[in-house]
């Protein structure tokens, strides 16, 4: 998602915060000390966010992992499926075209499907994001319920829908 | 501060194992953060007008823990719609939280925004195909608020 800066926007909320400290208009002043405490808030936790996703970026490559994704045993593949998604930047948007690879290149369809799942709830920036802000205990209750329930969904779809003989489609033939 | 901590215990393991590796994940940090920055701005904007707008006394009607059921069925029609990046959602997260607003509320949120995409509904469907993209969000809805009751129980919002 790439947005334009509304620069002429912040410009005309600079100019009227400033104007209200200056002439002491109260609304402006507590929208003004809203926003100064947010941007303290914000400060004191980014920089360790952002350390740990660049961390995580140079230790761990999609490379590495998507090279695990072989495996037999439905056990490892679900777990290289997960680390995988970790791995995944940006949302939905991107899982879908790396599950259509995955497909191609013969995963079965329930680890197809555990991969957008995992895709969704286990992406590595994401989650330290969410510890971060919400706190760790937060962060952990959403991953042992949503990870096993993602897991037993995609079993459960998969063997549906290879029971139906559905196939993903290809998105360039629609 | 124990997130700094480990923070800084990794970055000091890391940069004992290899320090090249680590400079680069320290410019890569410092690229994805000035990145963003701009938008975190124009968030922290609105967000700081809205709030002022919006009376303290609104939020906790419509996602507070009086109706705790209300709260959470709009939390998750909005997470179901939006379409939002995971490094805005959690800041405002973390404001609504301060505001009062449940954590069953805001997990009911996120997880949501994370599972299920109602906007991108259309480019599911042209990989999945319609019946099977409607089943796995579905199923998505059904996971969102599983756990919400977990997190209500384990943060003591809900009794049973």
């Amino acid at each position: 998602m790439k947005a334009k800066f509304p620069t002429l926007l912040m410009a005309v909320y600079a100019l009227f915060i400033l104007c209200s400290l200056l002439f002491g208009y109260q609304p402006g002043k507590e929208i003004g000390e809203n926003f100064i405490s947010f941007v303290l808030s914000m400060l004191k936790i980014l920089p360790g966010a952002f350390i740990l996703i660049g961390l995580f970026e140079v230790w761990i490559s999609r490379e590495k992992v998507q090279k695990h994704l072989g495996e037999h045993s439905s056990f490892l593949s679900f777990l290289w499926v997960m680390l995988l998604a970790g791995t995944t930047v940006g949302g939905l948007y991107v899982a879908f075209p790396v599950a259509w690879t995955l497909y191609e290149k013969g995963a079965r369809v329930h680890v197809v499907l555990a991969y957008v799942g995992f895709a969704a709830v286990c992406r590595i920036p994401m989650i330290v994001f969410e510890a971060s802000f919400m706190g760790i205990k937060f962060t952990v209750v959403r991953l042992l319920v949503s990870v096993p329930l993602v897991l037993i969904s995609s079993l459960l779809l998969g063997r549906y829908l290879t029971g139906k003989k559905w196939e993903m489609v290809s998105p360039g033939s629609s | 501060m124990i997130f700094y901590a480990v923070t800084a215990l990794l970055l000091i393991v890391s940069f004992m194992a290899d320090r090249k590796k680590t400079l680069k994940a320290l410019k890569i940090s410092w690229k994805k953060f000035s990145n963003i920055a701009p938008m975190f701005l124009v968030m922290l904007v609105l967000v700081s007008i809205t709030l002022y707008l919006l009376p303290h006394e609104l939020i906790r009607e419509y996602l507070g823990e009086e109706d705790l059921m209300k709260g959470m069925g709009i939390a998750m029609l909005l997470g179901s719609i939006a379409l939002m990046p995971g490094f805005i959602a959690f800041p405002l997260c973390g404001i609504l939280r301060e505001q009062g607003v449940p954590f069953m509320v805001i997990s009911s949120f996120t997880t949501t925004l994370m599972m299920v995409g109602l906007i991108s509904l259309p480019v599911e469907k042209a990989y999945f195909g319609m019946r099977t993209a409607l089943i796995r969000n579905a199923l998505g809805l059904l996971i969102a608020l599983l756990v919400s009751i977990v997190t209500g129980l384990v943060f003591a919002e809900v009794v049973i």
